[in-house]
């Protein structure tokens, strides 16, 4: 009980800060409308209804991924400034705990930019709002906000260990675009990118949104989306005591 | 059983040079630093900038892995305990940062009662309790940007508290705080000795450590040179007799001249105003007024005075002595 009030006490203060800050709230606003203007602009070239939904949709997960992307390896150089990550690590609470909240309250911007990329594409170039299975689509969409934190989880971490990691962040963000089928589907990868695209729950969770909005059979794709994203906060939790010791074997903590 | 006890500690630092032809070097931080702490005393760490303070203080609070040593607070092993002394510490730093400047100060502390697993019943009662201690009632719904630094320092020693721990850690609390900040400060950690905590305070003012320290620890270069009640470091130069001379730009050779006189224990410049004041701390029974003036021929030179050493006197001659 206890843990699942860190959770949400954690999560509420988190998105609080991110939401007080001006100058991510101007790239989180924006961001999403350029992907989804660049995706509907090359789609709109296909003529079918159907394709602008699929790219409108890609587009929304582009700019939930890149908010989480970007912004966990960022949230983390934050806190080494703020001098607040010595005081999150000396917290008797496990790290991982400390910093799930974190992660999820970024990838929770992600549903705004979800939706402001559908309401961009239904008031700008007009594709329908259409959504064959509205639950279904509601659970897909949370789904995937719970395994970015957890991916997000993951990357914090290593980040916490390696103080130039978030740059890597940045790195992260237009390879998955690709690889989890985004914009692209995935059968015109080539062969040996698809064991990469089946680890990663973005893969899993563009699917769900895409199938439960088109009408197609989503569940498997979601039951996929959220077991990666719990395999990665298991993982996170169990190198995050490893990654602490050697940070403050290191005493890489304070440095900025 | 001792509250804090540090046995041979040391911590190495690798920093690295260069970059096509990288090469790391060894910076020894804390060279075999040892000391006990009873439970209710408060315990001063004093040194210089760099001599090893923080380093001490952060492998004691679990931040910072020994090289070499051991460490037990309250019985537990620093490194081997490491969560379950973190539940029973609290630890509070100087300066701005260690604040979310973005939340107001009451949720910092809500924040920050959760992470230190304080009961959801109790939480509204101790932040209100603390914002009466450190006085900050009535202001904790302003955002913590816009506090100044010592409403953000009181900030800091009210999360320290949070959990109520038994041992406090206090790393140079009033750096940067004007005078009456600092006084309230000093006055809040009086009182938080009084209420039994075990606190061990580092700090760089000497008159700090005199009025507030139970027993000081000098550390320089890492290691601890002296150790004892502020009364047993004065008396340490109470042989000594301090002559000051007011100076207008004195060099470093000049300084360098008077320190290797005999009979001279230590030698520093202090500014004031427009001039400088070179202090110089002598045996008792020497008479070196003429010698120094010598060796300050061609300078200009104010007003000269001899007084008794102050425990001030007594750090600068340990942390000075090569």
């Amino acid at each position: 009980m206890s843990t699942l009030r860190l959770l949400g006490v954690g999560w509420y203060f988190q998105f609080k800060m991110i939401l007080r800050s001006p100058f991510d709230g101007l790239g989180n606003v924006l961001y999403p409308l350029f992907f989804a203007t660049t995706a509907l602009l090359v789609f709109r070239a296909g003529q079918s209804p159907r394709t602008l939904i699929y790219a409108s949709l890609g587009a929304a997960v582009m700019g939930m991924w890149s908010s989480v992307s970007t912004s966990a390896g960022s949230a983390m150089q934050r806190e080494r400034w703020w001098g607040t990550l010595e005081l999150l690590v000396a917290a008797p609470r496990h790290f991982s705990l400390v910093m799930l909240p974190a992660t999820l309250g970024l990838a929770t911007v992600g549903i705004y930019n979800l939706a402001a990329t559908l309401l961009w594409g239904r008031f700008v170039f007009g594709i329908p709002l259409t959504i064959a299975h509205p639950l279904l689509f509601a659970l897909s969409v949370a789904g995937t906000v719970l395994s970015f934190g957890g991916l997000g989880l993951l990357f914090a971490v290593s980040f916490v260990r390696f103080r130039a990691a978030w740059v890597l962040g940045n790195f992260f963000e237009y390879p998955v675009w690709l690889v989890c089928g985004f914009l692209v589907p995935l059968a015109l990868l080539p062969g040996w990118v698809r064991p990469i695209s089946w680890v990663l729950a973005p893969t899993w969770g563009m699917s769900a949104i895409r199938e439960s909005a088109l009408g197609g059979t989503p569940v498997p794709d979601l039951i996929l989306c959220l077991g990666l994203g719990l395999g990665y906060v298991s993982l996170g939790v169990l190198v995050t005591d490893r990654v602490l010791y050697d940070a403050c074997g290191r005493g890489t903590l304070s440095l900025t | 059983m001792a509250a804090i006890e540090a046995h041979d500690l040391r911590r190495t630092y690798k920093t690295h040079t260069g970059t096509l032809r990288r090469r790391t070097k060894e910076v020894e931080a804390v060279r075999g630093v040892s000391f006990t702490i009873e439970p209710g005393e408060l315990f001063g760490l004093l040194g210089p900038n760099g001599a090893g303070k923080t380093t001490t203080i952060k492998m004691l609070i679990t931040l910072l892995i020994p090289t070499a040593g051991s460490a037990r607070v309250l019985d537990l092993d620093v490194v081997k305990d490491a969560r379950e002394v973190r539940k029973r510490i609290g630890y509070v730093f100087g300066g701005e940062r260690g604040v979310y400047e973005r939340l107001s100060g009451y949720d910092n502390l809500r924040y920050f009662a959760e992470l230190y697993g304080v009961p959801a019943k109790r939480q509204k009662p101790r932040i209100e309790e603390l914002l009466e201690l450190v006085g900050l009632k009535g202001r904790e719904h302003e955002r913590a940007e816009g506090y100044s630094r010592g409403m953000k320092q009181r900030l800091h020693v009210a999360r320290g508290l949070l959990h109520d721990p038994e041992v406090l850690f206090l790393d140079e609390p009033t750096i940067g705080l004007d005078p009456v900040g600092a006084r309230e400060l000093r006055s809040t950690i009086a009182s938080l000795t009084a209420a039994g905590k075990t606190i061990l305070l580092t700090t760089h003012y000497m008159f700090e450590a005199d009025a507030l320290c139970d027993r000081i620890a000098v550390i320089s270069k890492g290691e601890i040179v002296a150790e004892g009640t502020p009364a047993d470091l004065k008396r340490g130069v109470d042989q000594g007799s301090v002559l000051e001379v007011e100076v207008y730009g004195v060099e470093d050779e000049t300084i360098e001249r008077v320190r290797r006189l005999d009979g001279v224990l230590a030698v520093s410049v202090e500014e004031r105003e427009q001039a400088q004041v070179l202090v110089v701390q002598t045996h008792a029974e020497v008479e070196l007024t003429s010698a120094i003036l010598g060796h300050l021929n061609g300078g200009q030179v104010g007003r000269i005075s001899r007084r008794e050493p102050t425990l001030e006197d007594a750090y600068v001659a340990l942390v000075t002595e090569e």
